[in-house]
């Protein structure tokens, strides 16, 4: 009678309950994107309508638009488990608590920044950058977001003890997301000048590989911590 | 549950905000054993409990779960269960949801349906655990100790929100969990009558 769990189905199991309890709040859903779209849309705005600058800062603009959205929906990473207990179940469970962990981060990417990545196109238009160049920044984004997420889990997890974690959250993750927007921007800027962007994106790569495997170990020891 | 399982802890102290709740503590419990943690308010039956699981470290003295100190044992939490003061269920789920996320965790023996009508909540499968009184969510919580495979329960306050009814069954199937060979640590308020059990207990 008795049925062993594997880790693969702990781990889908983990990833689907999170975009279900999504999709049951999905008023929530629309929060980081309507950030998305409001923070960019004022740049126009504030700076007037020349083709030519808003070109020019259109990639760094979609960018820090993204970071800061991504920013915003992190702290949901692991607070409500935190609070209504689930975080305990998971943790006493045959698994590697990183792995879960793992299954986590992919969950709140696939919900925060998943839907990002098909709006910005449509915010790259408005600002008028080129389609070759939005193909680039569209790269990078794919690339860069579920590094975002991956980081401000290990910041998520230490910070989960405070009652107010917020403002020292985003002051624990921005420095840690200086690297990855250095290369995106580096990117997209070789795009615009018409040299190769494939060193820039190699190293996007390895630094997600690097993430993937490297920041659940923390996330992981954080989350123990803050349960004791 | 065929296999004999032993949690042993020897000089257990632990120290909060400077005063000691509880120092050189010893006990054994194997299987088909109930451990009943007393004291008033304060006193460190949580505390004592989240180091049992594993959550907290204790100030000094060490926790063996069949031989192995338990944070270096690969088996403690495939075979450990734990019910805290929050259920630990997602309210914005459904009842069957809740288990069948519990099953996918663990090892699994009973059904969920199974699970369910045994703590009375048979039709709730498709109630959003939110909209369940708060002793049918405790209730619930419950369900899942029945539902997933583990030998040692460990249980702060099982009995809170619960009627006097539920509190019986409950105390049946701590009883029936003990006898074939489980183990069960827990705290509660409510005199616990399990006159079927090898029971210790331990006052702080």
């Amino acid at each position: 009678m008795k049925k062993t769990s594997s880790l693969l189905n702990a781990f889908s199991a983990v990833i689907k309950r999170d975009l279900l309890l999504a999709y049951r709040f999905r008023a929530e859903l629309i929060n980081p994107l309507a950030f998305f779209v409001m923070v960019i849309t004022l740049f126009p705005l504030a700076l007037g309508a020349e083709i030519t600058l808003l070109k020019r800062i259109a990639p760094a603009i979609i960018w820090v638009a993204a970071l800061l959205a991504s920013l915003m929906s992190i702290e949901n990473l692991f607070r409500a488990d935190y609070d209504d207990g689930s975080l305990e179940l998971m943790v006493m469970t045959p698994h590697p608590l990183s792995i879960l962990v793992l299954a986590k981060v992919i969950g709140h990417w696939l919900i925060s920044s998943v839907p990002l990545l098909f709006i910005a196109p449509l915010m790259g238009m408005m600002l008028h950058m080129e389609t070759d160049i939005i193909g680039v920044l569209m790269l990078t984004l794919l690339l860069g977001t579920p590094v975002l997420s991956l980081i401000g889990g290990i910041a998520v997890a230490l910070t989960l003890g405070l009652r107010k974690g917020g403002a020292l959250l985003a002051i624990l993750v921005l420095p840690l997301y200086v690297p990855i927007l250095i290369f995106a921007s580096s990117a997209i800027d070789a795009a615009m000048t018409g040299f190769a962007i494939s060193g820039h994106l190699s190293m996007m790569c390895a630094i997600l590989f690097l993430a993937i495997t490297l920041t659940p170990l923390p996330t992981a020891a954080a989350l123990k911590m803050s349960l004791s | 549950m065929t296999h004999l399982n032993k949690l042993e802890a020897y000089q257990l102290s632990c120290v909060r905000d400077d005063r000691i709740l509880f120092n050189e503590l010893n006990f054994t419990l194997t299987s088909g054993q109930v451990l009943l943690i007393e004291g008033a308010n304060g006193a460190g039956k949580t505390s004592l409990l989240r180091i049992l699981t594993g959550f907290r470290r204790a100030e000094s003295g060490h926790l063996l779960w069949n031989e192995e100190l338990i944070e270096n044992s690969v088996h403690f939490y495939e075979d450990a269960a734990y019910i805290g003061h929050n259920n630990g269920l997602k309210v914005a789920l459904t009842a069957q949801e809740n288990l069948r996320y519990a099953q996918a965790l663990s090892s699994t023996t009973l059904t969920i349906d199974d699970a369910m009508a045994k703590v009375g909540l048979a039709g709730y499968q498709d109630t959003l655990v939110r909209l369940l009184s708060a002793g049918q969510q405790r209730r619930l919580a419950l369900a899942r100790l029945l539902c997933t495979h583990k030998p040692l329960w460990i249980l702060d306050e099982p009995f809170t929100s619960l009627d006097r009814a539920s509190i019986k069954l409950f105390e049946q199937f701590i009883e029936t969990h003990a006898n074939q060979g489980g183990l069960v640590i827990m705290t509660s308020h409510h005199e616990t009558q399990l006159p079927h059990t090898l029971m210790q207990k331990i006052h702080l």
